[in-house]
């Protein structure tokens, strides 16, 4: 994992979770196990282990089991919708401040969105 | 958990020198332990006692509630791959394979012979015809094929390569995963088992210095960067670890730095970075000698 400031185990679920926005990992479709997580990204299974018991307290995921761990129907939507909420303070704030220091004008800035769109 | 080491005021003095010095902690079953510390910080010492290859000069170890020493109950349940181990001569390496075999109640063959394929060990090859690192790979093999419960590796890999690294690394995390066990992991490559380990045993000067979970250690410290004031204002909030001058700008290593002084930091164009596991012990660990005199005494 490569953001040495955050917990591995916060990363990979973000990972997961930006699988099932982008319907690579279908609902209803089983995840890799945790142990299939741990070899892949070569991190420490108990860190794998939490990684989707967050998920799985988040409803994201469900246990089937004896069998694994699936994405639950309806996933995709809510994800989609808790990644909104962050979006604004994700991407919006560093924008508007990395702008005021290089004095952009809020019209400039909905120009070059203009331009990124045509 | 259960606890099975339990080390407590561990002492050992070689003439003039105390190799570990009044040492406390404990280890949990089923985990990773990273022990990690400098060039003669006492690591090895600390591992020939908990195996019982060294005597103690003051202190208690409990391994399973009991003293390792000549304890073949407690010994039995133990695996140490040494740095460099010798093995008798005209050895081949079946013959290290069939002695494993013989002393590690969990050993398994086919394992074994996976590895020795994986990292393409000639098994009629004496040992001393193989080179530095292919030697370094036997060990590594017999570390993990033997499952023993506590598996202990003192920088199993010397002069083995990335390819042999990695391999170690993926093998024993899938092995692991599919036994847990207790392992620690002494280890100068800091990076690259950064985020294999559950927790990290720091040992300067024969001390233990940092004793924590790899989890809690992650963000605990920022490399902060920019003119030498505005740095230093941040320098009374939190603990530094390490600052470095050029002309008036500075460059520092601080932890517990609040999230409300990062944000502070930033917008006063500070430059703030996290700070990974390994410059985080460099920074600890890099100070100058400290108990030599005390030592003499």
């Amino acid at each position: 994992m490569d953001d040495e400031s955050r917990p591995i185990f916060q990363q990979l679920a973000e990972r997961l979770e930006n699988e099932v926005i982008a319907g690579f990992i279908a609902e209803q479709t089983q995840v890799p196990s945790i142990n299939e997580l741990a070899a892949f990204h070569r991190i420490n299974p108990a860190t794998a282990l939490k990684a989707v018991n967050l998920l799985v307290d988040e409803g994201t995921l469900y246990k089937k089991r004896g069998i694994g761990m699936f994405v639950s129907p309806g996933a995709q939507v809510q994800l989609i919708s808790k990644h909104l909420k962050k979006f604004e303070f994700d991407f919006i704030g560093p924008l508007l401040t990395e702008a005021k220091k290089l004095g952009i004008s809020n019209a400039a800035i909905f120009q070059m969105l203009g331009k990124e769109n045509s | 958990m259960t606890k099975i080491i339990e080390v407590q005021a561990l002492t050992k003095q070689y003439r003039g020198i105390r190799a570990v010095d009044g040492v406390s902690f404990t280890v949990e079953q089923d985990g990773i332990y990273g022990l990690l510390g400098r060039n003669g910080a006492g690591k090895t010492t600390l591992m020939q006692l908990i195996t019982g290859q060294a005597f103690k000069t003051a202190g208690k170890i409990d391994i399973y509630g009991e003293n390792p020493l000549e304890h073949s109950a407690v010994l039995e349940q133990i695996v140490f791959i040494r740095e460099s181990q010798r093995y008798p001569e005209n050895f081949k390496v079946r013959h290290v394979m069939r002695a494993a075999a013989l002393l590690y109640r969990n050993w398994d063959a086919n394992l074994a012979s996976d590895l020795l394929k994986d990292f393409r060990l000639p098994t009629d090859r004496q040992m001393g015809k193989l080179s530095r690192g292919q030697a370094s790979a036997v060990g590594v093999v017999v570390g993990i094929a033997s499952r023993a419960p506590i598996t202990i590796f003192d920088e199993p890999y010397l002069g083995m390569d990335a390819v042999a690294r990695t391999l170690f690394y993926d093998r024993l995390l899938t092995d692991y995963a599919e036994r847990p066990r207790t392992i620690i992991l002494s280890t100068h490559l800091i990076d690259e088992v950064a985020d294999l380990l559950d927790h990290v045993l720091v040992i300067d000067q024969g001390r233990i210095i940092l004793d924590s979970g790899t989890e809690e250690l992650r963000g605990s410290a920022s490399a902060i960067e920019g003119p030498s004031s505005l740095v230093k204002e941040f320098f009374t909030d939190c603990k530094v670890l390490e600052s470095q001058d050029i002309g008036s700008y500075t460059r520092a290593v601080v932890s517990n730095l609040s999230a409300s002084a990062v944000a502070s930091a930033t917008q006063q164009g500070l430059i703030v970075n996290p700070v990974s596991l390994q410059q985080l012990i460099v920074s600890q660990t890099s100070g100058e000698l400290t108990n030599e005199k005390e030592a003499a005494n």
